[in-house]
């Protein structure tokens, strides 16, 4: 079984200086925080949905940057007609991961739609990503690195990982401090 | 720009002007037939990045995430797509980021169509209580001077403004 936190840091160790992190609300915000609070992190708080949308636009504005969107499952599946977008658009910088808890962990652990019919990697897949994983042991992990921060995209990665809370990791949650604090890290030469 | 031109008298040629004078380089859009030629006008233009959307609220991220990157942008769209922004407009508001859109309205004016009178009454004020600054354009020399202070109001003061272009002025569909 995959734990998380643990598969974010790994995934997030020694990232490349110049990679751009959006994250989508809830444990993906607070693991992503928990690997390091990097300033070319944008930590979404809400805008459920959102997510995949935000790293696209990013994408096409930063050609010469890898952008990593890193999302649950909740939050994929209600933007999943982005997924359709970025299919059509093929950005070659973007890079999806899923961490997939087949649950609405915010909630109360409801199980989601990935836990009963809906493979996200199938999705993307069908909707023109040039390559999608899903891993469910540890040791897959490396395979998830090398779609994550190298190949070429739109590619989209599902970590099957165990349900259930872990201790929150706080991030800033001011939206107006977080996008300054994004802009300002571009800005640096 | 290669291989289109406005036809004559086609008043959306003075709002893709203002695309061009204010620097958009992304332009994010659900098809509506009132923004036909502008759509095609930006496909046509090797500077501008065009995204078609399965549902209107991508494209407030979508350009939200432009922005990030420092890249401007526009959203087209008609009345009916405002409703699917909602949850989404609170992204703008919490990270107080620059967005303009340009929406057709339907169900205002000579309405054929039942189903889209609620929405397009309601489009106004869901802007506004969402925190939006709205025009709206009775005129096409209206449309492309909004158009042209939306983009610097949004982009130089962090704002998020619509341009609402009233049925009256894109002409009652016929069906």
């Amino acid at each position: 079984m995959i734990e998380r936190r643990e598969a974010v840091a790994g995934l997030l160790k020694d990232r490349p200086e110049e990679l751009l992190v959006v994250t989508g609300l809830g444990s993906p915000t607070y693991d992503v925080a928990a690997a390091g609070d990097v300033d070319r992190n944008f930590y979404l708080w809400g805008a459920m949905g959102g997510a995949a949308s935000m790293g696209l636009g990013l994408a096409q504005a930063r050609p010469g940057s890898r952008v990593a969107v890193i999302t649950g499952d909740g939050e994929m599946l209600m933007g999943l007609g982005s997924l359709a977008t970025i299919g059509a658009k093929q950005p070659a910088n973007l890079a999806i991961l899923v961490i997939d808890n087949e649950a609405f962990g915010e909630t109360g652990g409801q199980t989601s739609h990935t836990g009963q019919t809906t493979n996200l990697a199938a999705v993307a897949l069908a909707c023109g990503f040039r390559k999608v994983i899903t891993v469910r042991k540890p040791e897959e992990l490396a395979g998830v690195r090398q779609l994550l921060l190298e190949e070429k995209g739109p590619v989209l990665a599902v970590v099957k990982t165990r349900a259930g809370e872990l201790p929150r990791v706080l991030p800033e949650r001011d939206g107006h401090a977080i996008r300054l604090r994004f802009k300002a890290a571009l800005a640096k030469p | 720009m290669a291989g289109f031109s406005f036809a004559d008298g086609d008043w959306r040629a003075g709002m893709f002007s203002q695309f061009k004078a204010c620097g958009v380089q992304q332009m994010a859009y659900v098809p509506d037939a009132g923004h036909a030629s502008l759509i095609r006008a930006c496909h046509a233009d090797d500077e501008i990045d065009c995204t078609v959307l399965t549902t209107e609220e991508e494209g407030v991220a979508l350009l939200a995430g432009a922005e990030l990157g420092g890249m401007r942008g526009v959203m087209l769209m008609q009345s009916s797509g405002v409703g699917n922004c909602v949850n989404m407009f609170s992204l703008l508001a919490s990270c107080r980021f620059p967005f303009v859109t340009l929406v057709t309205m339907r169900g205002e004016w000579a309405e054929f169509n039942p189903w889209q009178v609620p929405m397009g009454q309601a489009t106004e004020d869901t802007f506004k209580r969402s925190g939006f600054i709205v025009y709206r354009a009775d005129t096409g020399e209206d449309a492309a001077a909004m158009t042209g202070s939306a983009l610097r109001l949004a982009y130089d003061s962090n704002c998020a403004v619509a341009v609402l272009l009233s049925q009256r002025l894109i002409g009652a569909k016929t069906f």
